[in-house]
């Protein structure tokens, strides 16, 4: 699909999604063991709920890094497809990741931000996005220059598709809403370590 | 080489030992926040094709980089000040030590032994504490005939106990204007 097929949208025309429904849509693309790493807030709550394969990496702690953890899986398995899930709090934590992959052009790699406006998990307490800051904008600015905003699930989903089979670094922000996430990760991260590290194929 | 020969050979820098190391540990990934200290070391890394060098906007980046990685079979380092090393705790806590990551850490100690700028001196006094308090391995380099010996143990060590690991470069080691 070429790029003026694809529907365009701002933060203020995108229609505001649910995090679980669009993580599920994710998930159900994925068949070549794509890895995906989830975030700290209620996003890894929702990658866990849509199905705990090996693939996935639960980010239990560290605001802001699941793009730079994704950004080192994708430089050592440059064959795998490989996402970062985000929450608009931890993205605005760690804006100059987004800059360090523009600059390391990585093609495998596709960062989804979920904007729901607040840190939800702490009591949604507004963020950045709230008041103005526009990630895409932000993205297109580090260098980030596919960075769009999703318009509705149908335009989610051909986002999904083109990063699956087109060269990247993608940036997909999608505005979503205030439903709790639909399960809670089980919190034991050497477990969570280990299980990916075998879904890589690293260890047996 | 003749022992004659080898006496006249001046000794290899701290930092050319430390690039052969790593290499002899498949370490290949570098991620770096500047240090002058470390400046020397950085070109030599960069000037070497082995090595995929990355240099992100922090360290807490780079420690996520390197354990994406490290998860995915690729070995790599992060190389920083102490100041850098300041910004760790809540990463080393929350990601590379519950999650068993073997994160090499290579720490340029500033603020030590003279240093006047206050802002290095009062941070520096917060990495070994730091470092004690989440039981990962330190230590510190004085002497360029242990760079080969402590760094090549300290990443056997990282990746066979699957444990973070912190070399300390002393300015005993780096400050060559010393004698
Ligand atoms: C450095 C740091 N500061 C604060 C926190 C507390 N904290 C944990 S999750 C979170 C909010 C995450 O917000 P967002 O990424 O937008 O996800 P959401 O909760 O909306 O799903 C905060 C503030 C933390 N874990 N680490």
């Amino acid at each position: 699909m070429s790029a003026n097929e694809m529907k365009s949208a701002s933060r203020d025309t995108a229609k505001v999604m649910n995090r679980s429904d669009l993580t599920r849509r994710l998930v159900a693309k994925l068949n070549q063991e794509e890895a995906v790493i989830g975030g700290i807030g209620n996003t890894h709550f929702d990658l866990w709920a849509s199905g705990q394969r090996p693939q996935n990496f639960y980010m239990l702690g560290s605001m802001g890094l699941a793009a730079p953890i994704a950004f080192g899986v994708a430089m050592a398995q440059p064959e795998r497809q490989v996402f970062a899930l985000e929450g608009d709090g931890s993205l605005l934590m760690q804006l100059g990741a987004l800059g360090t992959i523009a600059a390391a052009n990585q093609k495998n790699l596709a960062i989804i931000v979920f904007d729901n406006g607040v840190y939800q998990i702490t009591g949604s307490q507004p963020t950045l996005t709230s008041y103005g800051t526009d990630l895409v904008a932000v993205a297109k600015g580090t260098g980030l220059a596919q960075s769009t905003w999703a318009a509705d699930e149908a335009h989610f989903e051909q986002l999904v598709d083109r990063a699956l089979k087109e060269d990247g670094p993608w940036f997909i922000a999608t505005r979503t809403d205030d439903k709790p996430p639909a399960g809670v990760t089980e919190r034991d991260a050497a477990k969570i370590r280990g299980r990916f590290m075998q879904g890589l194929g690293v260890t047996k | 080489m003749s022992v004659a020969n080898a006496a006249r050979t001046p000794p290899e820098a701290w930092d050319a030992i430390v690039v052969q190391v790593l290499k002899e540990n498949q370490v290949k990934l570098i991620t770096y926040v500047p240090d002058k200290v470390l400046a020397p070391l950085i070109k030599r890394l960069h000037a070497d094709d082995y090595f995929t060098v990355i240099c992100p906007a922090r360290e807490e980046e780079a420690v996520g980089i390197v354990t994406g990685a490290y998860m995915a079979g690729l070995r790599g380092i992060v190389l920083m000040q102490t100041s850098g090393f300041a910004t760790l705790p809540n990463v080393l806590a929350s990601l590379a030590v519950p999650c068993q990551i073997p994160l090499l850490m290579m720490i340029s100690e500033r603020g030590a032994l003279g240093d006047f700028q206050l802002g290095q001196a009062i941070v520096c006094r917060t990495m070994r504490p730091v470092l004690a308090t989440l039981g990962i391995e330190h230590y510190a380099i004085t002497r360029t005939e242990d760079v080969e010996f402590i760094v090549d143990r300290m990443i056997k060590q990282a990746f066979a106990t699957q444990a973070p690991a912190a070399i300390i470069l002393s300015p005993l080691l780096t400050n060559t204007k010393k004698k």
